[in-house]
């Protein structure tokens, strides 16, 4: 379907498209096998300049806005979400710098992380401390003119990859989540260290880590924005985030149909194609339906962040739930439609199954994301 | 540095399809593309260039639709493109076009290196490149699989042969022909692509370039096309099984007759 993208933003789905073909695609498998992060096409990326896609102009970006990120995701999804998920992550990073942070802060951090020099990451799930944001024990104590940090991040992505860190630890404990605050942590900071990669199901080209805080001692204008700010600014980091995880579902549904429909021409069974059977066609057309549906959701769902920043919450949810419901929904499909073929490693089905599955859990799951749209629901109503 | 980079636009091989009556390409619907080993090229001068800074020029000589490959040229890291296009440029062959290529090179101006790809994949010849040396009167080197070392004076590189490499070293001004190995071109960035949109084609005609109406297009070429056809398919071919030794035996046998 024709979306009447602007020149720019045709461009950038081009270039995220070129380099999903040539340089993602060709080695996906191998990233996955090896659980091997993709340094080398993130570089690529770098030179070709999509990490400056979301960040604003004056430090050295695109100014970009949820949309443009959305289409560069879209297409790297189609390749491996596992590649997207590092790209993507880096930005879950920096958007509580570019949402909360100093004049002096942003102009340090952003134009390494719009170069790609710098990658970023986010730490705020703990081991008790999930779907329950509250549950953070992770403490952050000022020390003269330094804070002190003590206590574990838990499946981190860009965890010993990423040179910045938006970590999330609590200052005040007796203020629940107004006690929160938000902190950059470098790669090398004096008791800070990231555990081994975790072994995943999926998504194995992406890093994922616990950021180990252990008196760790930082300078005390690494505070983002005010102290106690730090749980409004994860909820607008992820608002924002979030259409970033839809996309890399409707990218990767997208890549199993092309497998799929592809498969189900040349697979020959009773005598003719298995596409010439009303009951493979169907799923391939229920497949169809719900990728541009989801499409056509997070699109504007990006576009609605982008022009009302207020009010973002619903919208991010829904998109978010929605489309990698239907990435989960279809990669399962394509599997199936693929019989025996799909669920061999030889085929790129088989890895789309295993990373879809991600795409409902992290960045909020999506029950949460339904108690987001269910509270909003309740608000509008009110 | 100052580098020149020749690139021609050729069909997209995808789409490629011989005419089975007149053995002709069927161009039409085929897309163009910028001939793959002159990406490489190019690629190469971008690299020379971000290293040891200077300037990358691209000339081609086509058609006006030859615009957009030179838009991509910039997208890619180009400083200047210039278009050398006139009617009467039509129909030339290798000697013409090494010929109309020499007068727009003297055009452009000084240059340290011309890079060109080692052969187009739409005629094959291999013969522009060092045609166009000969004429401008430089050394060439062709095959060339990696640029070793670039100093003020010349350049290391390494040639591509059947059994292995040379090592050789040249003196700007020079030529270099380059094979697909020498690099992996990269993807065009974003910047490259905005600056594409709105940069200047330089235009060049017969005319401008001075070049003399009886050595372009089809009077200034020699070249006549008798027949084309498509190749005999090659022979079959044998696997050998056994032991290395008994291998060994059946291939002797099998070379006998051609002894």
């Amino acid at each position: 379907m024709d979306y009447f993208l602007s020149e720019e933003q045709q461009m950038i789905v081009d270039i995220a498209r070129q380099l999903t073909d040539e340089r993602i695609v060709p080695i996906r498998a191998e990233l996955d096998a090896k659980h091997e992060f993709p340094r080398q096409i993130l570089n690529e990326m770098a030179q070709a300049d999509l990490f400056g896609v979301p960040i604003p102009e004056e430090y050295g970006g695109f100014g970009g806005g949820c949309f443009d990120i959305v289409l560069t995701v879209e297409q790297l999804g189609r390749g491996c979400i596992g590649v997207g998920t590092a790209f993507a992550a880096n930005f879950l990073g920096v958007y509580p710098i570019i949402i909360g942070g100093s004049e002096e802060m942003k102009q340090k951090y952003l134009p390494d992380v719009a170069s790609g020099k710098k990658f970023g990451a986010f730490g705020l799930t703990e081991a008790n401390a999930g779907s329950d944001a509250s549950g953070i024990q992770t403490t952050a104590v000022l020390d003269g003119d330094e804070w002190v940090l003590n206590g574990t991040k838990q499946w981190i992505t860009n965890g010993g990859e990423a040179q910045i860190y938006s970590v999330v630890a609590i200052t005040d404990r007796s203020r629940g989540p107004r006690g929160a605050s938000l902190f950059v942590v470098e790669e090398g900071d004096p008791g800070f260290s990231c555990g081994p990669k975790e072994k995943k199901m999926g998504i194995r080209a992406s890093s994922t880590t616990e950021l180990i805080f252990k008196d760790c001692r930082i300078p005390k204008d690494r505070l983002i924005g005010r102290q106690g700010t730090g749980f409004i600014t994860v909820m607008k980091t992820l608002d924002l985030s979030r259409p970033g995880i839809a996309a890399l579902g409707v990218g990767l549904a997208q890549g199993a149909l092309d497998e799929a429909v592809k498969y189900a021409k040349q697979r020959q069974q009773f005598g003719k194609p298995i596409i010439a059977f009303q009951a493979v066609q169907h799923m391939l057309a229920d497949m169809a339906i719900g990728i541009e549906s989801a499409r056509a959701l997070v699109y504007s769902a990006a576009k609605h962040i982008q022009a009302h920043p207020k009010d973002m919450s619903k919208a991010s949810a829904m998109c978010k739930a929605y489309a990698t419901d239907v990435a989960m929904k279809v990669a399962t499909d394509a599997v199936q439609i693929m019989g025996g073929y799909g669920y061999m490693c030889e085929y790129p089905t088989e890895k789309m199954m295993r990373d879809a599955k991600i795409l409902q859990i992290y960045e909020g799951t999506n029950q949460i994301q339904r108690n987001v749209i269910g509270q909003e629901l309740n608000k509008e109503y009110s | 540095m100052k580098i020149i980079v020749c690139v021609k636009q050729v069909p997209d091989a995808k789409d490629v399809r011989l005419d089975p009556v007149t053995n002709t390409l069927a161009r039409e619907g085929v897309q163009s593309i910028m001939n793959p080993y002159d990406q490489h090229a190019l690629e190469e001068a971008v690299r020379l260039k971000e290293k040891h800074s200077g300037e990358v020029v691209v000339v081609t000589m086509g058609p006006p639709q030859a615009e957009e490959m030179l838009r991509q040229a910039i997208s890619f890291g180009a400083d200047r493109v210039v278009l050398v296009s006139d009617r009467s440029f039509a129909g030339a062959d290798t000697w013409a076009t090494s010929y109309t290529l020499e007068q727009a090179v003297k055009k452009i101006g000084n240059f340290d290196l011309i890079l060109c790809g080692k052969q187009a994949i739409d005629g094959d010849t291999a013969q522009v490149g060092p045609g166009l040396a000969t004429r401008l009167g430089i050394p060439y080197l062709t095959c060339i699989q990696k640029v070793r070392e670039a100093t003020e004076t010349g350049l290391m590189v390494e040639r591509m042969m059947d059994d292995g490499y040379d090592v050789v070293a040249v003196n700007y001004p020079a030529l270099l022909t380059v094979v697909k190995d020498i690099n992996e071109p990269r993807v065009p960035s974003l910047k490259g692509k905005m600056k594409a949109k709105k940069a200047e084609i330089i235009r060049m005609s017969a005319e401008d370039i001075g070049a003399d109406p009886a050595c372009i297009g089809l009077p200034g070429s020699p070249t006549k096309v008798v027949k084309v056809f498509p190749p005999e398919a090659r022979g079959g071919r044998s696997v050998l099984t056994g032991t290395l030794d008994e291998q060994l035996d059946q291939l002797v046998e099998k070379l006998i007759p051609f002894l």
